[in-house]
C-alpha cells in the first residue's frame, strides 16, 4: 500500500516553472504567455486584440473602475479592468480616467475596456493550459 | 474617437472572435472556423436584436 502510493507521488509530474511564468506575463502583456511558449501567430494575434480593444475603449472615453467604487457593478468592472493587468496598471499611473464625458459613446468604451479585460484573464488560462502541456 | 453603434459592435464582434477562437480550440483550422462562427453568431444576433426591437417599437 504504502509503495502504491509512493509510486503515485513519483509518476505525478512536477509542475514546470513556465506554469508559473506564462499566465503571470500573460496577464501582465497580454499575448506575451503565448509569445515566451513560441506559439508567436497566437500571441500576436492575441496582443493586438486586445490591446486594440483596449485603447479603443479609453479612446472612446471609457471609464477606468477604482477598486473602491462602492457599487457592486463598479467592483465588478473594476475586477474586469484590473485582468488587463498592465494596461491596467499604465492606464492609472498615466491618469487615462477621462474627466468630463462629452460623447455618447463613453459608456461603450467603459465596456470595452472591462471586456479586454477579461479577454486577457482568457488569454492568460490559455497560456496555462499551453504550459502544463494541456493543449498544443 | 467617434464611432457609429453599429461599427462599435462589429469591432467588439472582431475582437472578441479572435480571442474566443484561439483560446477554445487546439488545431489551427479549428480556431479559424469557431472565429468565423462566433463573430457571425455576434454580428447575427445584433442584427437579429435591432430587428426584435424595431418590430417592438412598431
Amino acid at each position: 500500500m504504502a509503495n502504491s502510493s509512493k509510486s503515485v507521488e513519483q509518476a505525478a509530474p512536477l509542475p514546470s516553472s513556465m506554469s508559473v511564468i506564462a499566465p503571470a506575463v500573460g496577464w501582465l502583456v497580454p499575448g506575451a504567455g503565448h509569445l515566451v511558449q513560441k506559439r508567436y501567430g497566437r500571441g500576436l494575434l492575441l496582443m493586438a486584440s486586445i490591446v486594440s480593444m483596449y485603447m479603443i475603449g479609453i479612446a472612446m472615453q471609457g471609464h477606468v473602475y477604482t477598486p473602491n467604487g462602492g457599487d457592486l457593478l463598479d467592483i465588478l468592472s473594476f475586477l474586469g479592468d484590473a485582468c488587463a493587468g498592465g494596461l491596467y496598471i499604465i492606464s492609472r499611473a498615466l491618469d487615462w480616467n477621462p474627466g468630463l464625458i462629452t460623447k455618447a459613446t463613453a459608456d461603450y468604451g467603459s465596456k470595452f475596456i472591462v471586456v479586454a479585460g477579461l479577454l486577457n484573464f482568457i488569454s492568460a488560462v490559455d497560456a496555462y493550459h499551453i504550459a502544463i502541456g494541456k493543449k498544443q | 474617437m467617434q464611432i457609429s453603434h453599429f461599427g462599435v459592435a462589429v469591432l467588439y464582434a472582431l475582437f472578441a472572435s479572435i480571442v474566443l477562437g484561439i483560446c477554445f480550440k487546439t488545431t489551427t483550422r479549428e480556431m479559424v472556423r469557431y472565429g468565423i462562427y462566433s463573430f457571425a453568431m455576434f454580428v447575427g444576433g445584433l442584427i437579429a436584436a435591432g430587428w426584435a426591437m424595431w418590430l417592438l417599437r412598431h
